[in-house]
Formats: structure tokens, C-alpha cells, sequence
């Protein structure tokens, strides 16, 4: 099955031994999408590794450029200023809204059922005007620096998030309506892709696959980052772990990412004139219009640019939640201005190692939904 | 065990004279063990009833050219709640990374596939890019790239610039 099959998305290649529409054996063949992201990462400079931190994940990728620039701020030892942390807080739940509204209406589409893709599409593109108004770029949006943030928020983008909240949230009970309680839907998704708790921990697996077979582990709460601690949300959890509970607790976590959103805007809105990003030239690229007005700052554009920020030697490790699960980067710095090593820990590729036991014995047509859960991304899990 | 050194001596207390050495930069703990005796290590402390690294995170490995012994297999253990719970808020309870150093002859580690599963696709992709061997992995293949590509490019002497021919379909 694959790689052109049109439920595995892009180089993924699934060899299967069946048995009528019974699967007797299979083999999860990744493929060999491979940009050499580590290998890339290792001859630039710090910063020059960011944009391809965004090409990891295409529906989440200002959750890779935090989980990147949260590994180097740590090495560094640098706090960033508090309205930093909102923005990027905000920033990241619009990216995992934008993550998960794909994945299910996707699941749906390739399902036969067109009516809802369209329901998720269209409030993803309404989230990602938002991204877009917030970094300027709708797919590999970019906004996370190490020590702040791109840039301000542009004028108008709070009420704009407003009024598409409101639409986002019809758009949610629509998809609601048609999904949720549709038989031929819960009949495709209940009882298939099932693994027993202790193999999924088995195979560190982590995110909403975990939190579907009933342990509520996120890493917003269990090892709180950003601003996280100081905002009310749940962790939904499901008792199967099944697909359908799969789909259920993604479709809550939407509406939890949206709880998170509204409480960011009116710190962002009082906190309005507060320094987005870290002021130690050192580490954050002094403004634009200070570049083009003073001789140090060009200078230290200049060196920022060539030599690239300096990173103390050390080796460090952070990890945030994605909409995938644990997100993490292990970073080792030799004291120069580029890396010495990037390693991603991409949730996607543990994700998909144990696919094979959650599918063997169960018919052919499961794969689907149950690959749809998963929601592998090509970039991210062969890096 | 609140903070990386109060972890950090239990593991000591746990693996005795198996530390090679240890250390909690940027607030990670870090313990280093001989290569010999890494699986062992391993799985004491996964079954370590207080300690218990239910989770292997991750596994990757460092290219120190020029060191002698020239690689670091770096592992990341975590500690989940491996129950559901009531209360809707699990912890990751402890975090610990343990390296140990791998020569570049006979460039090869012990796997550890049966103490986690998850090791069993990390193994395979440190095999594929850094030419790691893992004695007892039961299918060690090449992972992101085909089996007749040539190098393993993370390696530090492979040039980042090399092409290989791209070959067409198999079958």
C-alpha cells in the first residue's frame, strides 16, 4: 500500500501480507522523503537553522521553532520577557488548531466524506490567516527568534481573532453534527488501531494517542513551559483508546486550544508597549530601525549575521507538547556560532513504530483511519 | 527526588561504580556509563521500582571526530504515570539522559529492543545514519535511506555535498 496511495501521505510505503481483507503481517516502510535536517543544521549558524525547523511539520510549524529556540534559550540561560511568553503561548495553540483541524478533517476526506473536510479546511485557512497575519507566511510560518519573538503584533490582529473565533466555532458544530454521531463514520473508527496501554508506553509513544487510551500526560501541565501554568484548560482523556477516542479527544483539545487562545488576548491587550524579546544584543538581533541609525547595532547585525550568536558549550534538552506528542530537541554546542549537533525528537516517527501491532489481525480498511490518527507528517518523522 | 542531583545520587546509589561520571547542566541530569555494562545499566533503571524509566524518549548519537572513542550514544529516559488516572493530571515524574561512549572499532553497542521497544526503530536509524551496530537488535535494516545508499551521513567526515545515483524501482 502506498507510496501513492492517497491516505499515506507522501513516501510512506506500508508492505502488507493479507489474508482475503484480513492483514497477516505488515512492514511500516517510512521512505526516504530525508532532507538531511540534523546534517543541514550542523553547517549553519544557529539562527540559520530555524527555517528549516518549520519545514518539520507544515500544520504545526511554529510549535518546531519554540520546541528549537526553547533548547538553545536553555543552553544559553536567557528568560524571555513575559509578554514574549503570551505571544508565543498564543502563537503556539493557533499552530496545534491549525495542526489538528487538518488531521480531522483529512481522516474524514479519506473517509469518502467530503462535506466535513471542508468544515475543518475552512476554519483552518481562518486560523491560518491569522498565522499569517502574525508572521506574514500561512504555511511554514515562522515566528519564534531565540529570545522573543519575529515581530510585534500587527494592528487589528486581536479583533480579527475575535470575529474568527466566532466562525471557527460554528464551523466546529457543523463538523460536529455531520461526524460525530455518523454511523458509517463511528462503525469505520470504534474498536480499530487499538494497542494495550503498556505497549504504548512501551514504544514512547506520547500525545493524543496516549491521552485517548486514558493517561491525561501533557506536557502543558506535567512539566509546565511558557506561561501554561497560569491558565485554566483541561486535559481530555479517553478510556479505549481506539480511534474513535482518538478523534474525540483531538476534537476537545480544539476547543481547549481555544479556551487557552481567549485567555492569552487580554494579557497580550494590558501588557501592550512591554518588550517582546530579550534585550542582550548578544542573542537577540537588535531591531530593524536601530540598525539603520546606529553604528553598534549594524555592527552587531553584522557579526549576528556572519558569525551567528554564541552559544556556551553544553549539551540541552527541551521538549514542549505538540500536537503530536513530545516534541523535543537535543542540542549540543561546542562554543562557535553554529551547532555541533541538532537532533529532533520527532513524535511522529515513535509514533508510527508501533502502527504494525495495532494493526495486524484487523482488516485492511482500518489502516486508514488508524493512519489518519497517527497523523504521521512525512518532514517530521524522517526529518 | 526534586531536584537533577537528588536524582543524580540515586542513580549512583543504583549503578555504583558503573557512573563513569555525571553532571546536571542546564538542570538535565546526565550520567555516563561504560559501554559494556549500558544495557545493564539500562535496565536497572527501568526497573528500579523508585526510579522506573518507563519511557525511552529518545536515542540518538554525537560524532565527536577526532575523540578517542569517537561516538556518544546518547539515551533520553523519562518517568510517566503508566496508570490512568482520576484527578486528569499526569506527571512526567523524572528525566535522565545517559551517554556512553562508542569506538569507531568494532563500532558497535549492545541493543536495547528488549528493554524498551522503542528502541527498536531508534536503533535502526542510528545504524542507518552514524553506522552504529546494535548486537542482538532483531532487524537491523537501514531506515531513511535504501539499502544500497553507501556512508552514514551524520557522520562528521561525510561531506555534506556528496550525491549518490538515485536508482529506480526495485520489482
Amino acid at each position: 500500500m502506498g507510496p501513492s496511495h492517497p491516505a499515506t501521505h507522501g513516501t510512506v510505503k506500508i508492505m502488507l501480507e493479507i489474508d482475503g481483507e484480513q492483514i497477516v503481517e505488515m512492514d511500516v516502510q517510512i521512505g526516504y522523503l530525508h532532507r538531511g535536517f540534523e546534517k543541514e543544521c550542523e553547517s549553519g549558524t544557529w539562527y540559520q537553522a530555524i527555517p528549516y525547523t518549520d519545514r518539520l511539520n507544515y500544520n504545526s510549524a511554529i510549535l518546531a521553532n519554540l520546541a528549537f529556540c526553547m533548547s538553545v534559550e536553555k543552553l544559553l540561560g536567557c528568560e524571555i520577557p513575559r509578554r514574549g511568553q503570551w505571544v508565543r503561548t498564543l502563537a503556539s495553540e493557533l499552530s496545534r488548531m491549525g495542526d489538528h483541524l487538518t488531521r480531522l478533517g483529512a481522516a474524514c476526506l479519506e473517509l469518502g466524506a467530503m462535506t466535513p473536510f471542508l468544515y475543518g479546511i475552512e476554519a483552518r485557512e481562518l486560523v491560518w490567516d491569522l498565522q499569517e497575519m502574525l508572521c506574514g507566511a500561512r504555511v511554514t510560518s515562522n515566528y519564534v527568534r531565540i529570545g522573543g519573538v519575529q515581530r510585534e503584533i500587527t494592528p487589528g490582529f486581536l479583533e480579527r481573532l475575535s470575529s474568527s473565533f466566532v466562525r471557527i466555532e460554528e464551523l466546529l458544530r457543523d463538523f460536529d453534527r455531520v461526524v460525530t454521531s455518523n454511523r458509517i463514520f463511528v462503525d469505520r473508527f470504534r474498536d480499530t488501531g487499538m494497542l494495550p496501554l503498556a505497549k504504548l508506553i512501551d514504544y514512547g509513544v506520547t500525545g493524543p494517542l496516549l491521552r485517548a487510551a486514558g493517561v491525561p500526560l501533557d506536557l502543558r501541565k506535567a512539566e509546565p513551559y511558557l506561561v501554561y501554568e497560569e491558565i485554566d484548560f483541561d486535559v481530555p482523556v479517553g478510556s479505549t483508546g481506539d480511534n474513535y477516542d482518538r478523534f474525540l479527544v483531538c476534537q476537545e483539545e480544539l476547543v481547549q486550544s481555544m479556551r487557552i487562545v481567549r485567555q492569552c488576548v487580554p494579557v497580550i491587550e494590558k501588557t501592550a508597549g512591554e518588550p517582546l524579546n530579550v534585550a542582550d544584543p548578544r542573542i537577540r538581533w537588535p531591531a530593524k530601525e536601530r540598525v539603520f541609525g546606529r553604528m553598534e547595532e549594524l555592527i552587531q547585525q553584522f557579526k549576528g549575521v556572519t558569525e551567528g550568536i554564541r552559544v556556551p558549550a553544553g549539551e540541552a534538552y527541551a521538549a514542549i507538547e505538540s500536537p503530536n506528542g513530545e516534541l523535543g530537541f537535543y542540542i549540543v554546542s561546542d562554543g562557535t556560532g553554529k551547532p555541533y549537533k541538532v537532533r529532533c525528537r520527532p513524535p511522529s516517527f515513535a509514533n508510527v513504530a508501533p502502527m504494525r501491532h495495532m494493526l495486524v489481525g484487523g482488516m485492511l480498511a482500518d489502516i486508514v483511519p488508524t493512519f489518519d490518527m497517527i497523523n504521521m507528517i512525512g518532514g517530521e518523522c524522517d526529518r | 527526588m526534586s531536584s537533577a542531583d537528588d536524582l543524580l545520587e540515586h542513580v549512583k546509589r543504583l549503578l555504583g561504580s558503573d557512573v563513569l561520571d555525571s553532571h546536571s547542566q542546564c538542570g538535565d541530569a546526565t550520567v555516563i556509563v561504560p559501554l559494556g555494562a549500558a544495557r545493564e545499566c539500562l535496565r536497572r533503571l527501568k526497573l528500579d521500582a523508585e526510579l522506573a524509566f518507563n519511557v525511552l524518549i529518545d536515542l540518538t548519537a554525537v560524532d565527536h571526530l577526532g575523540r578517542e572513542p569517537r561516538f556518544d550514544l546518547v539515551y533520553h529516559l523519562a518517568s510517566i504515570d503508566a496508570v490512568p488516572r482520576e484527578d486528569r493530571t499526569a506527571a512526567v515524574h523524572r528525566r535522565l539522559r545517559v551517554k556512553t561512549a562508542v569506538p569507531e572499532s568494532p563500532c558497535a553497542a549492545d541493543s536495547v529492543c528488549e528493554v524498551w521497544s522503542a528502541a527498536n526503530w531508534f536503533e535502526r536509524e542510528v545504524f542507518d545514519l552514524y553506522g552504529i551496530e546494535f548486537r542482538g537488535h532483531p532487524d537491523l535494516r537501514r531506515i531513511l535511506l535504501y539499502d544500497e545508499f553507501k556512508g552514514h551521513p551524520l557522520r562528521k567526515d561525510y561531506p555534506k555535498e556528496r550525491r549518490q545515483p538515485l536508482l529506480g524501482p526495485r520489482n
